[in-house]
Order: structure tokens, then C-alpha cells, then sequence
């Protein structure tokens, strides 16, 4: 019984089983980076990012017609270009980068609307774009892993600069110039992470995975560290029980994941170890000497 | 889904600015009409000949699904003196653009009188491919022309009879190819639930994974049962559509091992130099993709 419904469309079913592995890379490289955001309260980034990749998904298109390949490869341009634009004018000028980044990425919204419009058609480049998780074939899986074996490896490289620049940016300066780099190496993670789980899995799921589970971790531990196992962990979960949620029920299987992300939020929020409403109403007994 | 709605309606209005210039001239004294979709534009050329100028809404290769209409959209409609849609709740943009819009043009719904299929209790919209429908939408236009322009009446009843007469052909010609298909080879697999009308008047099987609308997602349920229906049925092939995602189709294929049969051309037609650019070369380049890969 438990078996039918937990892992016989599994076994079962390779789409299934390709959906599943899609989930787990993108929880492995998507949550680490959605923790630092939240640290750095960039957590609505990623919305912005699906508009900043327009205009290079309509230059791939103008080149190559419907071309997913060009129209990624087009994608990724744009959203690195824009990411590096917005992070460099915030380092050095007065400006907050999620208000530099809102306004690169209304730049290249307005580009990329002028460039399809040219073309006179009224084909929905992003509804093209957008994949599903459901439909994952050989070349995706092996780009979404690909992707976060690059993430993980470039994270473990950049991770002390970074952390330290997530707390303290000032003290970071005084001792050490790698802050600049890591902190553009970092939006490029960003920039890589959202539009390969765009053109493999939709927006929803992109994002989703990224932001929801740094928000679970945080009402689980203090530590960066445990942070991003947690987010990791919870990310992989949501991504199992969504499937099998989908499979069993007919919810679509992404809302499907991201409601199940959804719902341990809504528990963290009140059972969390670390400031869960529960916890802030009951607190432990003072440990006394 | 905020930013696509978002992002369709600038699109939109930059595309109302391109082509504002464009179509500032034209002829004075024909019948402007205006069809909601390439097909219905097709019928009405068909029956108005060169006393209408007919311009559609949603052109070619468009998804009508989903469409947002555009401020050049609204001053089209606020021209013309008909406005020609499909009904049945397709074009769910279309009311408030007409109210918007202003204009005093009469609304025909073409597929009026049609003997309507039941989805999870709508009425399925994708009247048109069966010809025999096609042939009430072409008499639905006629009787609303030859009532906005009783002074043609003559010539749009002569160009209707021609497209008639052109459409039963064409339905024997479906029914001739479809009598070539095995009985047990008569199912198919496609994107989006578009041919059910077909199906019924023809006597094949269609199954889609995407539902009746383009825009809805399907849960990992449904593909699961196409599955199992493909490898139990031995449905022998799937088909891609213009308008959707081709990257389902090939996963199903991949699985079971039915082939793709190629594209069909369901909600929209071609530009001129493509397979479908008439509702007739769209229905014979389906049955022909249709035969070819059940019939082998």
C-alpha cells in the first residue's frame, strides 16, 4: 500500500524517475544559492530575472527561429549581463542593488519587447521557453546537473568571501579583495541556476525551489552551515512528495511542488526551532547555574 | 504567473505601435470584417470574396487560447462592420475588448447551431475540424454578410455554394483516407484535447495530455495514464501540435516507444508558404500526417 503510492510510479514510470532526479540537482545547486539571497534580501530576484533574459531569448529567436538552444544560450547572456551590470553599479555607487538590478531589468524588459515586436509576431517567447518537469529529456537532465555540479564547486570556492560579505562587507575590505569577485561570481551562479531551471522546469519551479526552502532553513538553525543543509534537504523532500502528490492527485506537478514547499514553510513558521511563533509563545525553561 | 501577463500586455501595445503605420491605408469602399482567428478569417474570405477586406485578430501560427488582444486589436474592432469569433468560450478575451473597443460592428458567433461536445461539463470550442461543422460556420458567415451587406447578397450566396461544394469534397476525401486506416490502428496521441469534433465525425481516437486549453499544465497523473493507455492500447503514434510544446510529445515517445507522426494543425493555420495556410490544406495535411503514420 505505502509502497504504491511512495514508490511504485518510480519504478514504474521513467518520467518519473527523470522528474525526480531534475528536482534533486536543482535543490542540490537552486537552495544554497537561495540561502545567500535571502542573507543578502535578494529573495525576489529571480522574478526580476525571467523579465532580464527576454531581450536575449528574442535575439536567439531572431537568429534561429524557435531554437531552444539559441534562445537559452541568448538567455543566459542577457541575465549575466544584467546581473553584472546591476551588482557592479551597486558596488560602486551609492545605490541598493535590488533597486539597480529593477532597473537593469526594466531595461531589458523593454529591449527584449522591442526586439520580438520587430519580428510581428505574437508568439509567447517566455510560454515557449518555460519547460516542464514532466517532459525532461536526455540533454536538460544532463545541463540541470551539469549546472549544479558548476554551482557547487564555484560555492565552495567563493564560500568564506561570500559568507563574510553576507555579515560584514566592511569588514571583508579591510582584509581582503576578494569581495568584488565573489560577489560578481555569485550573481552569475544566480543568473546560471535560474535560467537553465527556467528553460527546464517553468518559472514557478525555478524560483520556488530557490526561495522557499532558504526560508524553511531559517527557522531551523542559526549557522549558515545548517542553513544550507537544511534548505537542501527540505528542497529534495518538497520535490519527492510534490511529485508523488501529482501523481496521486491531479494537481500539476509544479504548483504541486512548490505547495508542498509551501506547507513545511507553514510549519516551520509555527514549530520552527529558531523564532517559530510556537516557540516565541512557549519559551523553554532559562537554563539556570 | 503576474510577469506574463504583464509582459503581454506591453508586447502588445508595442506591437499595436508597429503596426498602426502599417495599416493606416486601405480600400474604402469594401466590408471591413474582422475574425477572431486565421481559420475563421479563412471562411470569410472564402464567402466575401472581393467585396470584404477581412483581417483576423490572431494570425498565423498564434495561439487564440491565450492571446492578449492589443489597442491595435481594439481599433480594428471599432472599424469593422462584423465581427465574426467562434463562440463556445475560445476567445475568453474577446468580451471586454469588444466592449472597450466601442465600435458598432454585429458579433456572429460561427459556430452557432453546431451540435456541441461536452468536456468535464464545457462545451469543447474546437468546432471546425469537422468539416461537416466547417460547412455551418461558412452559413453562419454567409447569412451575417448578406445581412451587413444585402447589396452583395447575390455574390456571397455564389462564393458560398463554391466553397461548399469544395468542403464536401474534402469531407470525402477524409472519409476515403480514414477507410484506409485498420480499425485497430485508429488512435493517436496529441497535445492539446483539439480534435475531438474529428474524432467523433471520423471514427478515430484522440487522447491529449494538455487538456482543452493550451494553457493549462498537466499533472504527472495524466501522463502517467497516456502512458499505461500507449502501452496497453498499443496506440501506434503521437502527434506535435504548431501551437504547444513539443518537448512532452517526445518524452511520451520516448517512453513507449509510439513514433511521432509529425505536426498537426489544430487551432491555427500557416503563413502562405507553410504546410496549412487554408482551412483546406490544413485539413488534408492532417489526415495525411494521420494516415502516413497509422497506416505503415
Amino acid at each position: 500500500m505505502l509502497y504504491d503510492a511512495l514508490v511504485a510510479p518510480f519504478i514504474d514510470f521513467e518520467f518519473m524517475r527523470r522528474a525526480l532526479a531534475g528536482v534533486i540537482a536543482l535543490a542540490l545547486g537552486g537552495a544554497p544559492i537561495g540561502v545567500f539571497l535571502m542573507l543578502r534580501r535578494m529573495s525576489l530576484v529571480g522574478d526580476a530575472m525571467a523579465h532580464a533574459i527576454l531581450p536575449g531569448a528574442a535575439v536567439g529567436f531572431l537568429f534561429s527561429g524557435l531554437n531552444l538552444f539559441a534562445m537559452t544560450f541568448g538567455g543566459l547572456i542577457a541575465g549575466f549581463s544584467v546581473a553584472l551590470l546591476a551588482g557592479l553599479v551597486s558596488r560602486v555607487t551609492e545605490i541598493k542593488e535590488d533597486a539597480s538590478l529593477a532597473a537593469f531589468y526594466l531595461v531589458s524588459l523593454a529591449l527584449g519587447v522591442t526586439i520580438v515586436s520587430m519580428r510581428g509576431t505574437n508568439i509567447d517567447l517566455l510560454h515557449v521557453l518555460f519547460g516542464n518537469i514532466l517532459a525532461l529529456d536526455d540533454q536538460t537532465l544532463l545541463v540541470i546537473a551539469f549546472n549544479a555540479t558548476i554551482t557547487l564547486i564555484v560555492m565552495a570556492v567563493i564560500y568564506r568571501p561570500l559568507v563574510i560579505e553576507c555579515v560584514d562587507p566592511v569588514f571583508l575590505r579591510t582584509v581582503s579583495r576578494a569581495g568584488a569577485p565573489a560577489h560578481l561570481a555569485f550573481l552569475a551562479l544566480v543568473v546560471i541556476n535560474l535560467v537553465n531551471g527556467f528553460h527546464a522546469l517553468g518559472t514557478l519551479l525555478a524560483v520556488g525551489l530557490m526561495v522557499l526552502p532558504a526560508g524553511i532553513a531559517r527557522f531551523w538553525s542559526r549557522d549558515i552551515t545548517g542553513m544550507i543543509v537544511i534548505a537542501v534537504a527540505s528542497a529534495m523532500l518538497a520535490g519527492y512528495l510534490g511529485l508523488v502528490l501529482s501523481f496521486q492527485t491531479k494537481v500539476p506537478s509544479g504548483p504541486a511542488i512548490i505547495l508542498v514547499a509551501a506547507g513545511i514553510y507553514v510549519i516551520s513558521v509555527l514549530f520552527g526551532n529558531v523564532s517559530g511563533l510556537v516557540r516565541q509563545l512557549f519559551p523553554g525553561r532559562h537554563l539556570e547555574a | 504567473m503576474q510577469f506574463m501577463w504583464r509582459f503581454r500586455v506591453v508586447l502588445g501595445s508595442l506591437l499595436a505601435l508597429g503596426f498602426a503605420g502599417i495599416s493606416g491605408a486601405s480600400a474604402q469602399e469594401k466590408i471591413h470584417v474582422v475574425a477572431s482567428f486565421s481559420i475563421l478569417g479563412d471562411f470569410a474570405k472564402n464567402v466575401g470574396g472581393d467585396r470584404v477586406s477581412v483581417t483576423t485578430l490572431v494570425g498565423p501560427d498564434g495561439d487564440v487560447h491565450v492571446y492578449t488582444p492589443s489597442p491595435v486589436d481594439a481599433k480594428k474592432i471599432a472599424d469593422a462592420k462584423l465581427l465574426i469569433v467562434n463562440g463556445l468560450g475560445l476567445e475568453g478575451w474577446l468580451p471586454r475588448l469588444v466592449q472597450s473597443s466601442g465600435g458598432k460592428a454585429t458579433i456572429v458567433a460561427a459556430s452557432d447551431g453546431i451540435a456541441t461536445r461536452k468536456l468535464d461539463g464545457h462545451a469543447d470550442p474546437h468546432g471546425w475540424q469537422s468539416v461537416a461543422n466547417a460547412k455551418i460556420y461558412v452559413a453562419n458567415i454567409l447569412k451575417a454578410l448578406s445581412a451587413a451587406d444585402p447589396a452583395g447578397a447575390a455574390s456571397y450566396n455564389a462564393n458560398a455554394e463554391a466553397y461548399l461544394a469544395k468542403l464536401d469534397a474534402l469531407d470525402g476525401e477524409v472519409r476515403r483516407a480514414v477507410a484506409t486506416i485498420p480499425q485497430g490502428r485508429r488512435k493517436v496521441i496529441s497535445t492539446h484535447d483539439a480534435f475531438g469534433y474529428f474524432a467523433d465525425a471520423y471514427g478515430l481516437a484522440f487522447i491529449a495530455p494538455q487538456g482543452v486549453s493550451t494553457e493549462a499544465e498537466p499533472s504527472a497523473r495524466d501522463i502517467a495514464v497516456i502512458i499505461t493507455l500507449v502501452r496497453t492500447g498499443k496506440i501506434p503514434a503521437v502527434f506535435l501540435e504548431n501551437i504547444s510544446d513539443p518537448r512532452l510529445m517526445r518524452r511520451i515517445s520516448a517512453e513507449t516507444g509510439a513514433k511521432i507522426g509529425g505536426t498537426l494543425y489544430s487551432d491555427s493555420l500557416t503563413r502562405e508558404n507553410g504546410d496549412a495556410p487554408t482551412y483546406i490544406d490544413m485539413v488534408r495535411h492532417n489526415i495525411k500526417a494521420l494516415t502516413s503514420a497509422l497506416t505503415s
